[in-house]
């Protein structure tokens, strides 16, 4: 083939592709009018559904933060192989199936789940429970931040920190005070994916949170249910996530981009 | 047998392939550390900091015992005290030259008053002319004021004994003179025993009371610089030495194959 062919070739096989990965995104707006955006908005399915994802996503975002900067900056500072494996096990449920961490859920907090005799002596469950959409969310989105804040924490000269405990900062002070500061692009970029990641959650809410509506029915369990019934309402909702989603990416684009241009500047 | 006030320490301890044995008094002075790439002077630095441990051995600064494996002693790196400028100085990037000082202030003497906390760190600001570079932040900082933001902080923190990692390496040829010339100035009115590494022979030659040599984990010669040049124990010292004699004495750089 010769070399204008061979690079025709190439750009037709990068550029289907790239169609294809755009292509939904634009079809969700051009196939609807401004007016038509709004009336789908104004289902009743849509205000709880907006109002639960922001609690839930809210609520399990600060888990994240507040129990894996600590778990992130361990396995940083670990180099042992019990570190590495846990580094290994933690990430896996960003690889299973969120359906599969659904199921894997209700057999551990479900009400026969292993925990269920020593969580519920008297029956109830957590099942089905707006709680139970906080834990799917964490479940499936917290490897993102524990990953990303990992690496960021990774990145901080050591150099730094001994320097800090060599002036007699406590543990808690070198983290709060050196490391987190250094470390914070990338701690913000990973909560940010966290919480795209967790806005997004349907397998695993839907498994083992279900879907009722003002209870466990998020935004992305909205548009599920509406696709069977009011098809515009579903089409705005799905634009609004994709706007969201958009302006995280946008977000985190930024933070990683301003990370490395502040490392590659002289200090 | 040992003077009080100086930093010594006698220990043993395999640190990858390295395998360090010895055994060093600064005395009340500053003591060099040279040696050739590899010879782990910087290995040196972290077992007396409490960064990497120790296998055999003791270390102590004056009559406080910081390490004594046969008690099975080992004072935490927190608790050591030893104020520690590693190469490139180790100032944090995203504190002020103020918020750097502020920041071992706050960690040396927690219980400071507010107002107290200012009046010293004015001090030390003034004493190490970084006044006018309060508010800066270390990446505009040429590599002197740098250095001086890093004696700032050790200062704040009233130190048993300096501890200093290559302290010119980071300074341009034309400054470090001038910087070694007022480093040698601090370093006599804190009058405190000192550990400086270099493998650069003017430095060593400046700011030594003496100067340990560093082989392959082992100390092959310690002496003043007359006792290297008369008497070499080692064709490492001999070349050492009288690589200084040889270069134009600001842009001496010695590096050795090992």
């Amino acid at each position: 083939m010769s070399s204008l062919g061979q690079r025709l070739a190439l750009l037709l096989a990068g550029g289907v592709l790239a169609l294809f990965l755009a292509a939904p995104m634009f079809a969700l707006l051009v196939t609807t009018t401004a007016a038509d955006f709004w009336n789908g908005l104004a289902s009743p399915l849509v205000w709880p559904a907006l109002r639960l994802s922001l609690i839930t996503t809210a609520t399990s975002l600060v888990l994240t933060v507040l129990l894996g900067t600590p778990l992130a900056w361990l396995l940083a500072r670990s180099s042992t192989r019990l570190g590495a494996a846990v580094e290994t096990v933690i990430q896996l449920p960003m690889v299973v199936p969120p359906a599969v961490a659904g199921v894997a859920l209700l057999f551990t907090f479900g009400r026969r789940g292993v925990l269920a005799g020593w969580l519920y002596p008297t029956g109830s469950s957590v099942g089905f429970t707006t709680l139970a959409v906080v834990l799917a969310e964490l479940l499936v989105s917290a490897p993102f931040f524990v990953q990303a804040a990992t690496s960021a924490f990774r990145q901080v000269d050591r150099r730094l920190l001994v320097v800090a405990q060599t002036m007699g900062a406590s543990p808690l002070r070198v983290l709060a005070r050196i490391a987190a500061p250094l470390a914070m692009p990338g701690l913000v970029a990973g909560a940010v994916m966290t919480w795209a990641r967790s806005l997004g959650e349907f397998g695993a809410t839907l498994m083992f949170a279900g879907n009722m509506q003002g209870r466990t029915q998020t935004l992305p369990l909205a548009i599920y249910t509406a696709l069977e019934s009011n098809l515009a309402t579903a089409q705005s909702l799905s634009i609004v996530l994709v706007g969201v989603a958009f302006a995280l990416l946008l977000t985190t684009r930024a933070l990683v981009h301003g990370q490395a241009t502040a490392r590659e500047s002289p200090s | 047998m040992i003077r009080a006030g100086s930093l010594r320490a006698r220990l043993s301890a395999r640190v990858g392939k390295l395998e360090l044995e010895l055994e060093l008094d600064t005395g009340p002075g500053t003591l060099v550390i040279v040696g050739p790439n590899g010879a782990g002077k910087t290995t040196l630095l972290s077992l007396l900091l409490g960064v990497l441990p120790v296998d055999h051995g003791q270390i102590a600064v004056g009559d406080v015992v910081l390490l004594d494996s046969e008690r099975r002693l080992s004072v935490p790196i927190e608790q050591r005290q030893l104020g520690y400028v590693p190469q490139d100085y180790g100032l944090f990037p995203h504190l002020t030259v103020a918020g750097n000082i502020a920041f071992a202030l706050s960690c040396a003497r927690p219980r400071l008053r507010p107002a107290e906390r200012k009046r010293k760190l004015d001090a030390v600001l003034d004493e190490l002319a970084l006044r006018s570079h309060a508010g800066s932040h270390p990446r505009t900082l040429s590599g002197g004021e740098k250095q001086r933001v890093a004696l700032a902080r050790v200062i704040c923190l009233e130190p048993r004994a300096l501890l200093l990692d290559e302290p010119m390496a980071a300074l341009d040829v034309h400054s470090r003179r001038d910087v070694v010339g007022s480093l040698v100035g601090s370093l006599a009115s804190l009058a405190l025993p000192a550990l400086v590494v270099t493998h650069d022979p003017y430095e060593a030659q400046v700011l030594g009371h003496r100067i340990a040599v560093l082989e392959a984990g082992r100390i092959s010669q310690c002496g003043t610089w007359n006792e290297l040049v008369t008497r070499p124990a080692s064709p490492f010292v001999e070349r050492f030495v009288a690589s200084l004699g040889t270069a134009p004495r600001s842009s001496v750089h010695f590096r050795s194959s090992t």
